[in-house]
């Protein structure tokens, strides 16, 4: 047997330091361990400050005995090569382990052992934990707003049906499948604004959205019949006049009113809260920013010199301000810019606000797909004898936007993170609801609660759309 | 440039239609106010304001102007956007290189923070930090002192204020250092680009920055002492700290929420850089004989930079844009004090929102023509 280094561990003497080391590291885990679950020191003899380094210190040491390079153990190498590299390395693998093992008791007990979850009123939180009965009698509200209790199965029963209508796609046969396109970007979209103008609405809310979108939608479906060569003019001017011919000379307002559902009861905008509202904002306003981004992308990207100047002048306004101060020009603003006797309701302003805003950001990131494409894609289509927008539609936009899927998906991300916004014009949505919870009388000190809450519910979702994301990028990855 | 007849047609509309859309609001806009005797125009920005703001980095009192009060907004805004990129930053960079680390732990636990604080909207986090956990933190008359010198209470942080005498000279002497640095540094690199002599520019450096203010002070009669925060009692139990510099628990939880939220996309772009650089550029440095410290300083992060400048240029800017969300916990920003007091006092809606806009569009527009001049500069020059 070779003299014991103690300075060079190495792999003559493997075993005296295997031992050695695991006992050292192993005994300041358990310490750690003790301490925090049992709030046992056992090193308490030592004086304070070396009582508070020395499972780290004691660690340390036996990190460092057993880091022998090929020792021919594989759990050990395997922890060599992975927590064990240097002695920073292990410095900075204790502490995680440490603060881990420091941090759970704390948070367990938080969240569930000390927690209350039972009864009706504030009286019965007395522990130290968490108060989940706060969440469950305000269930409610954060997930409705000031959504009448009696008529909240009408959301319920709108969300319900939309996501079943929207999973469509999935059990489409082949037959089918080359319809889907226009199913989700034309007919999917007004079936939920008249689910939600029926059902959740139920009454005179959304009348000059409804013409807007309306109006739009046909002229799209009739769009598609239109010679190339004359849609630019087409969609300059057809959307307007239908607008106006549907304001103004049909009455529209009376065929709504025959269309409307006896027994509904309207709930006015300002009643919409919760995080019902966070959806329904999130969703219109996913789907008006796309076509306006797309259209501004073209527009940057565009030969005609005074619309690429104006779509950067737009993108580059949008991007440059905070939305905060959008919403602020939706809320004071905005209504100055309007005839007197033409109102526009709040949601519907933020609306418009948030996909103007949102449509900027995505506009720049389909520009960046359009700009990766290589050239040969233009010209070979060019070449073909195809038009500006059959080359667009066909060619070049179904292979820019599967290369910008993460980005939209970002984009996406943070509309769904930005909706808490509309406090600024008085809208809550369920961080508002949870500071006007947090304000009543009944229930102070309890915000903690509330938005730890209102977090796991935002993580979930945007973690969720973050993976789902992930996966649509990896399903339509193709090789180029 | 080729001028052709059928280019115009879709121009001129498209400008007819803008410029009618333009005019339908402008001629809107004019009626309104005439209806409702409103006057357009920029006079009130000198008008005195007899409104207060809590928390202010110049003099101001309610009898100061509009624009004062705009100065104001701005100041504090831009103070919380330079706390906030300065602290993401530093806490970015630890993060991203943190999840390149091949310590399965630290790069475990760099994710779980990532994917942990960019998923959570940015104003719950603010409103988090400052009314459930800064509510947390002890009364004036409980708080311990932190080093002895500085209080973080639920009033906000008490931190020791600096009294300089000749602070000019002091600002003199670290302005010629960081010149004779520069001079230096250019003067070393034509030293090896022509002779191949290597100077010790780190040591000249860190010894220049600290003799010339050390100088100032033995010489030049500068003078520094510090005002340490002391507790005063108001009434039975009302406390407060006196002197030193109180930093308002708004700004606290608004430039923590920030720079927490914004540094997890900063790592993220720090990790794509330096995955961006080949694995050969590395063994290709080693190969000729560069220490791991030579390869990370002279070829992995002059390239890395390139890849991570432009991304991050995008997360400051949102960091500024996102100050503005101070108006939710009430910290005196530009938006919480122009767009919302003065424009409540004085309900000039357009004038005051567009001024607003303005502001942040140039705010904008000067980080981004500055770091693409910097980006312009580290780029790859191809001959």
């Amino acid at each position: 047997m070779t003299k014991i280094n103690f300075l060079k561990p190495d792999k003559s003497n493997l075993y005296t330091f295997l031992y050695l080391g695991s006992f050292l590291f192993f005994i300041s885990v358990i310490d750690v361990l003790i301490n925090s679950f049992f709030s046992l020191n056992i090193t308490g003899f030592l004086p304070g400050f070396l009582s508070f380094f020395f499972p780290l210190v004691l660690g340390f040491i036996g990190l460092y005995f057993i880091r022998i390079e090929l020792s021919g153990i594989k759990q050990l190498d395997l922890l060599n090569k992975h927590i064990n590299t240097n002695n920073f390395n292990a410095v900075l693998s204790l502490l995680i382990i440490f603060i881990i093992l420091k941090s759970i008791p704390p948070i367990m007990s938080w969240f569930f052992i000390d927690a209350s979850f039972a009864g009706e009123s504030k009286d019965v939180c007395t522990g130290t934990g968490a108060c989940w009965t706060y969440i469950k009698v305000w269930i409610r509200r954060f997930m409705y707003g000031m959504y009448p209790n009696g008529e909240q199965w009408r959301i319920n029963l709108s969300f319900i049906a939309l996501a079943l209508l929207g999973s469509v796609g999935y059990f489409a046969t082949d037959r089918f499948k080359k319809y889907l396109t226009l199913y989700y970007v034309v007919i999917y979209p007004f079936i939920a604004f008249l689910f939600i103008f029926f059902f959740i609405s139920g009454g005179p809310v959304f009348f000059d959205f409804s013409y807007g979108i309306i109006a739009a939608i046909l002229s799209i479906i009739i769009g598609f019949f239109i010679p190339s060569k004359f849609k630019f003019y087409y969609f300059l001017i057809v959307p307007f006049a239908l607008y106006i011919l549907l304001k103004y000379f049909i009455f529209y307002e009376e065929l709504i009113e025959l269309g409307k559902l006896d027994g509904l009861n309207w709930v006015e905008t300002g009643a919409w809260g919760g995080l019902s509202l966070t959806f329904i904002i999130s969703f219109f306003c996913l789907i008006f920013c796309f076509p306006i981004g797309m259209a501004f992308a073209l527009g940057r990207r565009s030969g005609f010199p005074l619309i690429r100047y104006i779509s950067i002048g737009f993108i580059e306004f949008w991007r440059g301000v905070p939305l905060i101060t959008v919403l602020f020009m939706s809320a004071v603003m905005f209504p100055m810019f309007l005839p007197a006797d033409f109102f526009i309701d709040k949601l519907v302003r933020c609306i418009i606000a948030i996909s103007l805003f949102e449509a900027a950001y995505v506009a720049e990131v389909i520009r960046g797909g359009l700009q990766a494409l290589p050239r040969g894609q233009y010209e070979a289509a060019k070449s073909l004898g195809m038009g500006y927008w059959r080359m667009h539609i066909f060619v070049i936009l179904p292979q820019a936007l599967k290369l910008v899927i993460p980005g939209i998906a970002n984009t996406f991300l943070a509309l769904v993170k930005d909706t808490p916004l509309i406090f600024v014009v008085g809208l809550l949505e369920i961080v508002g609801m949870l500071n006007l919870a947090k304000t009543n009388p009944e229930w102070l000190g309890f915000a903690m609660e509330g938005y730890v809450f209102a977090a796991i519910i935002f993580w979930i979702i945007c973690y969720a759309m973050s993976k789902y994301s992930y996966n649509l990028e990896q399903k339509y990855k193709t090789d180029r | 440039m080729n001028f052709k007849l059928k280019d115009i047609g879709p121009q001129l509309m498209t400008v007819i239609a803008v410029v009618l859309v333009f005019g339908f609001f402008t001629y809107n806009a004019q009626v309104n106010m005439e209806n409702r005797g409103i006057d357009f125009g920029y006079g009130f920005l000198s008008q005195e304001s007899s409104f207060d703001v809590q928390f202010s980095l110049i003099e101001y009192d309610g009898s100061h102007s509009y624009f004062r009060a705009y100065l104001v907004g701005l100041l504090n805004t831009i103070l919380v956007s330079v706390i906030g990129i300065i602290l993401a930053t530093i806490l970015g960079v630890i993060v991203g290189i943190a999840r390149l680390s091949p310590n399965y732990l630290i790069n475990k636990f760099a994710a779980f923070y990532v994917e942990f604080f960019r998923n959570i909207p940015l104003l719950l986090q603010i409103f988090f930090w400052y009314f459930a956990a800064l509510r947390a933190l002890p009364l004036p008359q409980d708080a311990e002192a932190m080093f002895g010198i500085s209080y973080l209470t639920i009033k906000g942080l008490y931190v020791p204020a600096f009294i300089w005498q000749n602070f000019n000279i002091f600002f003199y002497s670290i302005v010629a250092a960081i010149i004779a640095i520069i001079v230096i540094r250019t003067r070393a690199k034509k030293l090896q680009e022509n002779e191949g002599k290597q100077t010790p520019v780190l040591l000249i450096s860190i010894g220049l920055i600290l003799i010339l203010p050390l100088l100032s002070f033995l010489i030049g009669g500068v003078r520094l002492s510090f005002e340490i925060p002391v507790l005063k009692q108001l009434a039975t139990t009302s406390f407060i700290y006196e002197g030193g510099v109180s930093l308002p628990p708004e700004l606290i939880a608004l430039a923590l929420s920030l720079s927490l939220y914004t540094a997890t996309f900063i790592a993220e772009c720090v990790r794509a850089g330096i995955q961006g650089v080949g694995k050969g550029q590395k063994e290709a440095a080693a190969s000729i004989g560069l220490t791991p410290n030579q390869v990370l300083k002279l070829v992995v992060m002059p390239q890395a930079l390139r890849i991570i400048i432009p991304p991050t240029t995008n997360q400051y800017l949102n960091l500024t844009k996102n100050s503005s969300l101070a108006a939710a916990i009430a910290y005196p920003d530009l938006v919480l004090v122009f767009a919302g007091t003065a424009l409540m006092q004085t309900g000039k809606a357009i004038e005051i929102v567009s001024i607003t806009m303005f502001t942040y569009l140039s705010l904008s527009i000067s980080i981004s023509l500055f770091m693409n001049w910097y980006n312009n500069k580290i780029a790859i020059t191809e001959k």
